[in-house]
């Protein structure tokens, strides 16, 4: 039975995953407090991108689910980001 | 006379519906996308107005703020383990606990944009037609995308409300609960949103 198969996220799992989310929100807090010049954005940045992947893998369930939606999120966020290289060199060498 | 028992296959794709449902957050991202592109080609032409305007942004209260909607996010997520577990009382609890946390971010949204409004810090007020066009940008950015994501927050709520209603009539059931995941993806991607605009707007200087 395809019911039965389907993957139950624990609670402890869900626990842990909320952990890390408030461990680096406090983190990212504490970095951007520091002034680190032009590393603060990047910082900040790639923290909220591991944020942004746990919710994704564990919350959003790409982990347990069937291949072709981790597949799909992976292609949509590189169009995005092929958008954001195209943006940015037309505002950079105009 | 031929014995007439109705066989009744009701239609329930547990992936497909899964599916459109992630179709449609991509559009979500996109859109979003795309205002995260207009914000960073802003900042990067407006440095100093956006430095010293997102120094005006309460950091605590965006930290609560944030701090809410990830726990939210883990009890929207609990609500669909304890369905799988037929514990229908736990999971409608959780899902209480989602709205209540939901509405908690929404009141601390109010008092923040309020405090925004007493400092005429609002979109075409006239001191922000003093400060120049990088604070006017900033703000305007400001209020449209925390405004859009906070509209996001009241449709998930809303989402919410109505998969509270097919949990207790047993509609949705642990045999078909594509609809409480659904819901409780949009919530996540309401989380994933905020997860960036939180540093962009309140942590960079």
């Amino acid at each position: 039975m395809s019911k039965d198969d389907q993957h139950i996220t624990s609670y402890k799992t869900i626990s842990l995953v909320l952990l890390g989310l408030l461990f680096f929100t406090f983190l990212t807090v504490a970095i951007t407090r520091v002034e680190l010049g032009p590393y603060n954005t990047s910082a900040a940045m790639i923290i909220a991108g591991l944020k942004a992947a746990l919710v994704l893998v564990y919350f959003m369930h790409l982990k347990f689910d069937q291949k072709v939606f981790g597949i799909m999120v992976i292609f949509v966020l590189l169009v995005f980001l092929a958008v954001i290289v195209v943006t940015f060199f037309d505002y950079l060498y105009r | 006379m031929e014995q007439h028992t109705q066989h009744v296959d009701e239609h329930y794709d547990h992936i497909g519906s899964k599916m459109g449902m992630w179709l449609f957050i991509f559009t979500e991202l996109i859109l979003f996308g795309g205002l995260f592109i207009v914000y960073s080609v802003y900042r990067f032409m407006h440095p100093t107005a956006f430095h010293l305007a997102a120094e005006e942004l309460d950091v605590a209260i965006g930290t609560i703020n944030t701090v809410i909607l990830l726990i939210s996010s883990a009890t929207i997520a609990m609500s669909i383990t304890a369905m799988q577990q037929r514990k229908k009382k736990l999971c409608l609890g959780f899902m209480f606990a989602t709205i209540f946390l939901g509405l908690v971010f929404l009141v601390n949204k109010y008092f923040e944009w309020k405090v925004k409004f007493e400092h005429g810090h609002y979109p075409g007020s006239d001191t922000l037609h003093e400060l120049g066009h990088g604070d006017t940008l900033f703000y305007g950015l400001y209020f449209f995308m925390t405004g859009l994501h906070a509209l996001h927050i009241v449709v998930g709520l809303i989402i919410i409300g109505f998969v509270v209603r097919y949990v207790i009539n047993d509609k949705v059931n642990p045999e078909r609960f594509a609809l409480l995941e659904n819901g409780g993806l949009y919530w996540h991607l309401v989380d994933v949103i905020w997860i960036f605009l939180f540093p962009l707007f309140y942590l960079i200087h």
